[in-house]
């Protein structure tokens, strides 16, 4: 058969292995989800015998347990410990290098030499992510090439979510269901057979090497529903009007409260797929006649991120949680024109001690006094 | 000591405004015009605090003696102010010299006789602190952003 | 992908410097020195008021520096420097000759046209001045568009007072009103001594017609505001220049955020009124 985007086909739990093993032959790396002895987190992966296969996860605040069983689900976690940012926009990147000539020097842009890649797996709540950082990489005249570089090259293979653990809350922000952004979309059914949907040319072209046949109804009823028991297994929600809610409470005693919790590790700026906050560190090596501009992923909880002659704008810890959050849920609207939020809940369950986004939310809602006049409600 | 003609000036000093016309009469019965050059001072420190001073025209420096160094300009006062506080509160001494910057006009107001009139008619003494409060509240909280600024602002000699 | 941000050609990356040579080093006053710079290239380097660059040393590290030189003058691009931090401490060591890289100009410039037709009043104070000058060059290439032009400067004392040459010459001018506050001074001096809010109290300036541009530290920001506000200036006619830490100048970084601005492109010049709601929140 020769299906065409949109069209929808099925290959067996065999055909993933072949799928990883032509990407390999075209050069691609391909990152999964991949079970290192502590938990899932995408990784290079050599086959697909290196997927979690009868892996499955349970997160609650500040807890993540992984549990396996005989089921030859290789797609039974959530989301990976990171989301993709951790491949599109590395934690440490070569700006550039320089080397000294005459009285100045010469700058080198670095070759970009990475392969491309084939991200296996990618869920609602990481291909929303994806878009999200796409555009905010993308601004006029502030674009940002390493990541549009490797975005580019990239392959996305989605794999739409059959379940929730109790920390997911993508329904609150336009989850679970998978509609767009893929090259390809799959669905692991029970059988172990994957229902696959190409959403792009090059998806197409990855299709067109593996053996497919039409789905059966059963196969589109059990795939149909995945979305749905995803939506229904999950509990939390986030407030539908955050973006006001917090822009007219910064001055809330709440932000004081969840300071006397919060650690300000900055462990949910590491998890959190759309955090893109860098510095930038300027090196030399010992005979001082080379040079090299790394940028590096940096978190806005720690006290020199607001750092200016004089001192730490954000001494308090309560200042720099009510920064993260408000940029989050509120600022990022005027800043990048959506919320900067998928409702992955990686925040919530690699939280230390489990702070909770929606709760906190919650919290400056029973306590808000509404639109005050002359604002904008 | 009533001096012709001084009384529509006192009541068009803005630290007047609005005061009742007798008390104002009180007030006037102990004024003087005064003008003093460029570099003259209208009183000096540790002498007897004993007037104030309404400035019509010019700038009046505030300059401290510290031992061991020359004397030091910290503030300077404008037309429209007032000038001198200490004839109110005890040791009634001048805490710091005041100096004509340039030309100035003022009109000086014989504490002294003012003291007394105050502890006589409460409500004039009252009309009185009431119009320096707010001044003396003033300089104290912009002397005290002064001091915020010097401590952030750069600055050579640190 | 049609449509789609990756459709087009990657741009061109920010983060590249640029090479310019140190061709003169002034000492201003102390702790502070200007650099006149030339670009290696030969190229041009248009700017205008109120942005900055990114400076940078080799090898040690790249700060935002306002430039501080008069946009028509094509000659050499000049930034004033305080020492303080350890980029700036190696700066102030290097000699005309070195050469160091440069990305820029980025930053929302001083609105000019904002005071066409109204008074305008310069509010600053130390090294405020550096970037507030360049627009004090325009105004005045441009006199006929504005009423009065009033300058209102602060220092510590009579000793560091930045481009007292320039102060000096503005004076000069009959159509310039320059006032210079101090801190403090030896006794018998002639002058306004105090806060520059002080001066501003008494400029003569119509309020309700008046644009002001405002360039002091942010603590001090309020307090000229303030006096700009009782002499009948609304924060809709004040324009006030911020700081943040700012590690990219391109919008990536995140750091110099203010509120749901990025101070690099949505400032660091911003109209008072805009922002005077962030202003009253504690650490904002």
């Amino acid at each position: 058969m020769t299906p065409g985007i949109g069209s929808k086909s099925v290959f067996s739990s065999d055909g993933l292995a072949t799928l990883v093993s032509i990407l390999r032959n075209q050069g691609y790396r391909v990152i999964a989800p991949h079970y290192d002895g502590v938990a899932v987190a995408y990784a290079e992966i050599e086959t697909a015998a290196d997927l979690p296969q009868g892996w499955s996860d349970e997160a609650e605040g500040g807890k993540v347990r992984y549990s396996k069983s005989d089921s030859p689900s290789r797609f039974a976690t959530s989301q990976g410990v990171q989301g993709w940012k951790r491949y599109l926009y590395p934690p440490r990147q070569l700006l550039f290098s320089a080397e000294r000539a005459g009285s100045g020097f010469r700058v080198v842009e670095p070759k970009n030499k990475e392969a491309p890649m084939a991200f296996l797996g990618v869920r609602s709540c990481e291909l929303r992510a994806i878009a999200i950082q796409d555009h905010l990489f993308s601004q006029n005249g502030f674009a940002e090439p390493g990541y549009l570089g490797r975005r580019r090259g990239a392959l996305i293979i989605a794999v739409e979510c059959s379940r929730a653990v109790s920390t997911c809350f993508c329904a609150s922000a336009d989850g679970p269901e998978i509609e767009a952004g893929f090259d390809l979309k799959l669905n692991e059914l029970a059988s172990g057979d994957y229902l696959a949907e190409a959403g792009s040319e090059k998806g197409l072209v990855l299709l067109a090497h593996l053996i497919l046949r039409d789905p059966d109804k059963a196969e589109l009823a059990e795939a149909a529903g995945q979305a749905e028991a995803a939506k229904a297994g999950q509990s939390r929600q986030l407030d539908p009007e955050a973006k006001d809610l917090l822009a007219r409470n910064l001055e809330s005693g709440r932000w004081r409260k969840v300071a006397e919790r919060c650690l300000t590790c900055g462990n949910c700026t590491m998890v959190c797929p759309t955090c893109f906050c860098t510095t930038v560190e300027d090196v030399t090596d010992l005979t001082g006649t080379h040079a090299e501009r790394w940028r590096s992923w940096d978190s806005c909880f720690t006290i020199d991120y607001a750092h200016i002659a004089g001192g730490s704008l954000r001494q308090e810890a309560s200042a720099r949680y009510r920064q993260w959050i408000t940029h989050k849920l509120s600022t990022w609207h005027g800043q990048f024109g959506s919320s900067g939020c998928v409702g992955c809940g990686r925040c919530i369950a690699w939280c230390p001690v489990g702070i909770d986004i929606t709760e906190e939310v919650a919290a400056i809602r029973a306590e808000d006094r509404g639109p005050q006049k002359g604002e904008a409600s | 000591m009533k001096i012709e003609g001084l009384g529509p000036l006192v009541a068009e000093h803005p630290f007047f405004a609005g005061m009742d016309p007798a008390a104002l009469e009180i007030v006037v019965g102990c004024c003087a015009n005064e003008v003093f050059k460029p570099g003259a001072y209208l009183y000096r420190q540790g002498e007897p605090a004993d007037k104030f001073y309404l400035v019509r025209d010019g700038l009046v420096a505030i300059e401290i003696y510290v031992p061991g160094r020359p004397p030091i300009a910290v503030e300077t006062v404008e037309a429209g102010e007032i000038i001198g506080w200490s004839w109110l509160t005890p040791p009634f001494k001048w805490s710091n010299d005041a100096r004509a910057a340039d030309t100035v006009r003022a009109i000086s107001i014989d504490g002294a006789c003012l003291r007394t009139k105050m502890e006589n008619d409460r409500t004039l003494g009252y009309e009185i602190y009431k119009r320096f409060m707010p001044i003396m509240a003033r300089r104290l909280l912009q002397n005290r952003i002064r001091i915020v600024e010097l401590a952030t602002e750069p600055g050579g000699g640190e | 992908m049609d449509g789609h941000p990756l459709s087009h050609g990657l741009p061109p990356d920010p983060m590249l410097p640029r090479q310019f040579r140190i061709a003169k080093v002034k000492a201003e006053v102390p702790g502070v020195f200007t650099w006149h710079l030339t670009p290696l290239d030969g190229g041009g380097f248009a700017y205008q008021a109120g942005q900055f660059n990114m400076l940078y040393v080799f090898g040690v590290g790249e700060v935002p520096i306002s430039i501080s030189g008069d946009p028509r003058d094509g000659s050499k691009l000049i930034h004033t420097i305080r020492v303080a931090g350890s980029v700036t401490k190696v700066m102030a060591k290097m000699k005309a000759g070195e050469v160091v890289g440069v990305r820029g100009p980025f930053g929302r410039p001083w609105p000019i046209e904002a005071a066409y037709g109204s008074d305008v009043i310069f509010v600053t104070g130390t090294i405020g001045l550096a970037p507030l000058r360049p627009l004090i060059h325009e105004v005045l290439h441009q006199r006929e568009q504005f009423g009065k032009v009033v300058i209102c400067y602060g220092s510590r004392g009579t000793g560091d007072i930045l481009y007292e040459d320039d102060l000096h010459h503005w004076r000069g001018r009959f159509d310039v009103n320059v006032h210079v506050t101090v801190h403090s001074a030896p006794a018998g001096y002639r002058g306004r001594v105090g806060s520059v809010a002080a001066a501003v109290r008494v400029a003569r300036i119509t309020g309700d017609s008046t644009t002001a541009f405002v360039c002091r530290s942010e603590s001090m920001t309020k307090p000229a505001v303030d006096a700009l506000h009782e002499r009948g200036v609304t924060s809709d006619r004040i324009w006030v220049t911020l700081e943040r830490n700012m590690r990219c100048g391109v919008g990536l970084c995140g750091h110099c955020q203010f509120g749901p601005t990025f101070m690099c492109k949505d400032g660091p010049v911003y109209r008072f009124d805009e922002i005077e709601p962030l202003f009253s929140v504690r650490e904002v």
